[in-house]
């Protein structure tokens, strides 16, 4: 069986696609193969297979799940009793959450492949750092959101971490200020997800005609676009405005399922998201399932080799974007690059910051 | 205070467990205190008290009482 340290020797966007459809792809098929001997109902699901274009083992191959079948069905390649941690999505009233079940073997390769792709844009050395959130999204320690389990994990690459709003959301512009003054000429890592940065951060500044001078600052922000889409808020503008308000000139936004946390896809310096040599994204037609070509649009599908104690490792989102190219970005890095342009109609909220409820 | 007790000492206070359970057996959520948020605050409390700063793939990798020694060697502080 592959290991996750074995495509750690290579760099996370290092494979152009050839190499990596051969060591993702073998990996990826032991893992098919795990989760059809130890989990009965992916094997029912997947039995019969119809969409399958050729016999090769292909990465387009794999079978795929829809990500709703997480809240319908308690999926699980494990025993129960090896299950350390149970994961919810962020279901708001009146939606049932997914529950994702992680044992201790998938929970730590979550940690380490997100190190491996984060460290990769900021370095290995922790960096102060400001969380665009409440504290109080940490206060029951025993079951906190989405939200608090992303503020959690992120917060490892920081020090000196401070949360900038208060339980109501009101900016602590001071807070700011100080922890600015003393870290001055450092580099400072922002944390927070997409809408609260937008609404609480950005727009907060602009309302109050703050300006904030962060030019050392790099921000990492994800967890759901459908709130901006509706106000017309798109990746362009975004920056743009954060820039005007903030002075910060890397904006990352980051995408990905609670269903395969830590291989997520990155945002470059170009503005596109990246899969990983730990991941890989394909879009489908809507009329019949098969591969789109690079710039059309239609469903996106989500690969992953993190997920061993759940089959979540090949999954159908309710999303829709876009393939823009494969290994030949701009920015450098190889794999394929794209962009998620919303969700079909009557799709849930689903978003970690799009759930937000005040 | 001797290194060996200040690490002791930050033990017990972040995941209040008394000295006669620190051993090989205390562990990453081996003891309710001992989670993702009780983690973060050992580890800075370690950094405190050792005037350290830990590389994130070490606060990854700190799953034990008895890895955190050997990864405290890393950062010259010897238990």
């Amino acid at each position: 069986m592959t290991l996750i340290e074995d495509l750690n020797n290579y760099g996370p966007y290092s494979l152009d696609s050839v190499e990596k459809n051969q060591i993702l792809g073998k990996f990826l098929y032991e893992i098919e193969e795990l989760h059809l001997s130890k989990c009965n109902d992916y094997r029912n699901i997947t039995k019969d297979w119809p969409f399958k274009s050729s016999n090769e083992n292909s990465i387009e191959n794999l079978p795929f799940i829809p990500v709703r079948l997480f809240k319908e069905l308690e999926l699980l390649s494990v025993d129960k009793s090896e299950v350390k941690k149970t994961m919810m999505s962020s279901g708001t009233s009146g939606q049932t959450p997914s529950k994702i079940f992680l044992d201790g073997y998938t929970a730590a390769n979550q940690t380490k492949v997100l190190s491996k792709i984060l460290t990769s844009y900021i370095g290995k050395k922790r960096l102060p750092m400001l969380i665009i959130d409440s504290s109080s999204v940490l206060k029951d320690r025993n079951s906190f959101s989405a939200r608090g389990a992303g503020i959690l994990g992120f917060s490892m690459y920081g020090f000196d971490v401070q949360y900038v709003l208060d339980e109501d959301f009101n900016l602590n512009i001071e807070l700011i200020q100080n922890f600015l003054k003393k870290h001055n000429g450092e580099s400072i890592l922002l944390f927070g997800f997409t809408y609260i940065v937008w609404e609480y951060f950005n727009n907060a500044l602009k309302k109050g005609n703050t300006k904030l001078n962060i030019e050392n600052g790099i921000l990492i922000h994800g967890g759901g676009w459908k709130k901006m889409q509706d106000s017309a808020v798109d990746t362009i503008t975004f920056r743009k405005s954060l820039f005007e308000n903030t002075g910060i000139q890397k904006v990352y936004n980051y995408y990905g399922l609670v269903e395969q946390t830590g291989s997520i896809f990155m945002e470059c310096e170009e503005g596109y998201l990246h899969s990983s040599i730990y991941s890989d994204i394909i879009i489908r037609n809507h009329q019949d399932y098969s591969v789109a070509s690079i710039g059309k649009e239609g469903l996106v599908q989500l690969v992953s080799c993190l997920p061993t104690s759940y089959p979540g490792h090949s999954i159908l989102t309710e999303d829709l974007g876009t393939i823009i190219g494969i290994d030949d970005c701009n920015c450098g890095r190889k794999g394929k690059y794209f962009t998620i342009s919303g969700r079909i109609k009557d799709a849930e909220v689903r978003g970690c910051s799009d759930t937000i409820q005040k | 205070m001797t290194n060996k007790e200040k690490y002791n000492q930050v033990f017990m206070e972040s995941f209040s467990v008394s000295s006669d359970q620190l051993n090989e057996n205390l562990v990453y959520q081996s003891v309710p205190q001992w989670d993702s948020i009780g983690h973060m605050g050992m580890v800075a409390a370690l950094e405190e008290a050792f005037d350290i700063m830990m590389e994130t793939d070490d606060i990854i990798d700190f799953g034990s009482y008895n890895k955190g020694v050997e990864l405290l060697a890393k950062y010259n502080v010897v238990i």
